[in-house]
């Protein structure tokens, strides 16, 4: 019986905790006016002279397969020890730096990292930071589509 | 000391005999072969993907972060009870960074199943797992029936489970 009644509590629970977790990390939340999608960011980096610093707030194992050359791995954004990781990992830059962030671990709409790194730069006063659009995830809508990528950590 | 670390490099290669290079990696389809892969689950039992032949195997990439994945794990604790005994085998391979962040979805879940904390080398192995949850289901034969990406209505997979355990 008691595994019946965890096993119930838990179908009751999951929904609200995921569905908690999604409300603060909307993805719908980042503005329009800051997303770059995969080909303008793939063509910025092919002729810029000067490039932004990248940062995946993805899952590492996702990283290591495959990035966009020279991003560095920042960690999943979606809890409070993420958010305090890309805290430190951007602490001593510029507020002027500009920064690209992207997860693509999942649909956009899905995403549970991507708008908790963007608030989070935004609250620490990053003026520049540009969100790389991606609808599907990162293995369609970039490697597949055959832009650079990088592999290993 | 040398002999320390010569064990311990040792260890390392022995422990990754299934790793693969960070080349491309060749893409899965249904019809193909599911690679094969020994690995520990969380409680340190030996995981071995062969040990399943003539069992039909679900192979559930998933990270406790991700809110879809976990909202589906009670559907596949049900699944592998309700269906275990007529040779269905549920495998979780854990794409979360570490066993710490790990643990805490472990508490909350009843697992019925093995999870194994999964990397980068499992992902190429598996055709490069870009996205979560990606699932694998796996004839008895060993061979790929089924490649799902996302989300998954739970009426869709026991559909093909019912129809795989049926024909097999």
């Amino acid at each position: 019986m008691r595994i019946f009644s965890t096993f119930f509590a838990a179908i009751l629970l999951v929904p609200f905790l995921a569905c908690a977790t999604q409300a603060a990390n909307d993805s719908s939340s980042i503005p329009s006016a800051v997303l770059i999608q995969p080909a303008a960011l793939a063509a910025a980096l092919q002729n810029a002279k000067e490039t932004p610093l990248i940062l995946q707030v993805g899952f590492r194992a996702l990283f290591t397969q495959a990035h966009i050359p020279g991003a560095q791995y920042a960690g999943p954004t979606n809890k409070e020890d993420g958010i305090a990781n890309l805290k430190a990992h951007v602490e001593t830059l510029p507020r002027d730096q500009k920064l690209v962030i992207y997860c693509g671990c999942c649909p956009w709409v899905k995403c549970p990292n991507i708008a908790a790194a963007y608030k989070q730069l935004h609250a620490m006063g990053f003026s520049s930071v540009e969100v790389l659009y991606i609808a599907g995830d990162f293995g369609s809508d970039w490697v597949d589509k055959g832009y650079p990528i990088e592999r290993g950590d | 000391m040398r002999c320390l670390a010569v064990a311990v490099l040792l260890a390392t290669l022995v422990h990754r005999a299934d790793a693969v290079p960070l080349s491309a990696p060749v893409k899965l389809v249904a019809g193909g072969a599911a690679p094969q892969f020994v690995r520990q689950d969380v409680q340190g039992h030996r995981v071995d993907l062969n040990a399943f032949h003539g069992k039909l195997v679900l192979l559930d990439f998933w990270a406790s972060w991700c809110a879809p994945c976990i909202v589906e794990i009670p559907h596949l604790i049900d699944l592998q009870r309700r269906y275990g005994l007529q040779k269905f085998q549920v495998i979780g391979i854990s794409m979360d960074d570490s066993p710490a962040a790990l643990r805490e979805a472990m508490n909350h879940f009843a697992f019925n199943y093995p999870v194994v904390l999964g990397d980068a080398t499992f992902g190429m192995l598996y055709g490069g797992v870009f996205w979560l949850p990606k699932r694998f289901l796996i004839g008895p034969d060993g061979k790929i029936l089924e490649i799902w990406n996302g989300e998954l209505a739970p009426s869709v997979l026991e559909r093909s489970l019912t129809v795989a355990l049926k024909g097999h």
